[in-house]
């Protein structure tokens, strides 16, 4: 069992959301959501390959690949029209891509509330990251090494 | 004084009980520079503002303006005349709130101002969604209004909102209950969802007595109202309520009641509504209160006696 631990890229992301006045969280995580990488074709228009998280308030699905080398790539798709939950993956593809599948599974479930984002977004909006990653790493798990 | 917002004269408004509160994206594209009008957008996403909005319109946050930041209660007066004097708004002000999903935090918004008296709140049927479908303008551009003098006025919670001893009173009388809600939540299989992160309640279910009649059902699919005729076979038809009944609307946390508050009462013309706005999250942690459960359709009859 790894020690519970932010990925090094992850926690600088976090640093740089704690470090920003209050008012200046939301303008950053529009920023991310910006950010999040396209779908690469085979995922493109092919939702069935991707799982849901019903409990973001809008459609979004992801679905997290693994290389060879246990490494992660994690792919999005939310539609423009909900652009804190595009925030949200923004945030973890930046931070989280590239990790390897023990460094994923060792994330915090709880690493955004050092985001301060709670000061500015409700407390249940705020659920749909936890809500993420928890898919995250159960599609993670299949690849976990014993 | 401002000089007085016309009304919108469309047809379809006409038929609703107060047509003054409902404005058309056509109307409003032509009032945007109205003196004595602001545009406000309430959205559930809460960087949607952002991202472009109606030309000129401020936003109001519905958690971070709305609420207090510590109790789980609505700002007091100085705050709403704070937040309100910072938009540019004063007490004679006309206000065309307009948000996502079919309006449900805009109608949210008009709720809270109506706690606090504010006199001329409008909603642009169709919200944002509409407003983009018909290809009209958005700008990322932020207003900088002038504060605005707004009074200190005291919040009224006796006449539109309803507490849990007030619903619990409700329910010993066999009072009217509209659970907005889907019916995947009114009926309590809705928690039941193994490993997935539980929506803030408890138990399931809902509060004795409600009728399910989801939000949606007042809404096109365009996010603009149903008209009066529809809504009337819905909501007097199907479900029975009768003019003077006493009505409580609820859903999960008040804001898709709100938008059933606003369709009852301001475009049926319903004298008693009130939004129980502790809704679910509220209910469904409370210990003892009675919960039922029941995919069944409630239709309410009427009251004995």
């Amino acid at each position: 069992m790894t020690m519970a631990a932010v990925p090094a890229r992850l926690q600088e992301v976090v640093e740089e959301f704690a470090d920003l006045p209050r008012e200046f969280r939301l303008e950053a995580l529009l920023d991310y959501s910006r950010r999040v990488p396209p779908l690469p074709d085979r995922l493109e228009g092919h939702r069935d390959a991707m799982e849901q998280v019903h409990e973001c308030q809008t459609p979004f699905f992801v679905a997290s690949e693994v290389a060879g080398d246990q490494t992660v790539t994690l792919w999005f798709d939310a539609p423009p029209e909900a652009p804190t939950t595009r925030g949200f993956a923004g945030v973890l593809s930046e931070g989280l891509n590239g990790a390897t599948v023990g460094e994923v599974l060792a994330t915090p479930d709880g690493f955004w509330t050092a985001m301060g984002l709670h000061e500015v977004i409700s407390p249940l909006r705020l659920r749909g990251m936890s809500a993420i990653l928890a898919r995250v790493k159960r599609q993670l798990r299949v690849h976990a090494t014993p | 004084m401002m000089p007085v917002v016309e009304r919108d004269p469309a047809e379809k408004l006409r038929a609703y009980a107060q047509p003054e509160r409902l404005v058309t994206t056509a109307w409003l594209a032509d009032h945007l520079d109205d003196p004595g009008l602001v545009v406000a957008e309430s959205d559930e996403d809460v960087l949607l503002y952002e991202t472009g909005h109606i030309p000129g319109a401020v936003k109001i946050d519905w958690h971070n303006d709305l609420n207090d930041a510590v109790t789980r209660d609505y700002v007091d007066g100085e705050g709403f005349a704070r937040l309100m004097s910072s938009k540019g708004i004063s007490r004679d002000t006309t206000i065309v709130f307009y948000g996502d999903k079919s309006n449900w935090w805009a109608a949210y918004a008009l709720w809270v101002a109506s706690l606090f008296g504010h006199a001329d709140a409008r909603l642009l049927d169709g919200g944002r969604q509409r407003w983009i479908e018909e290809g009209r303008p958005l700008t990322t551009e932020v207003p900088e209004r002038a504060p605005a003098e707004y009074p200190v006025v005291e919040r009224d919670d006796t006449t539109i909102r309803a507490f849990r001893e007030d619903v619990l009173a409700h329910v010993a009388t066999g009072g009217r209950l509209v659970d907005v809600r889907s019916p995947g939540e009114y009926s309590g299989e809705l928690l039941a969802m193994p490993d997935y992160p539980q929506e803030g309640a408890l138990r399931g279910g809902h509060i004795p007595g409600a009728a399910n009649v989801p939000w949606k059902r007042a809404a096109n699919d365009d996010g603009t109202f149903k008209t009066a005729e529809e809504l009337r076979a819905i909501y007097q038809g199907e479900l029975g309520l009768a003019h003077g009944d006493d009505v409580i609307a609820y859903c999960r946390i008040g804001e898709r009641s709100s938008h059933t508050w606003f369709v009852l009462s301001q475009l049926l013309g319903f004298p008693q509504v009130r939004n129980y706005d502790g809704s679910w999250v509220e209910w469904g942690n409370l210990v003892r209160v009675p919960i039922e459960r029941s995919a069944e359709p409630v239709r309410l009859s009427p009251v004995k006696g």
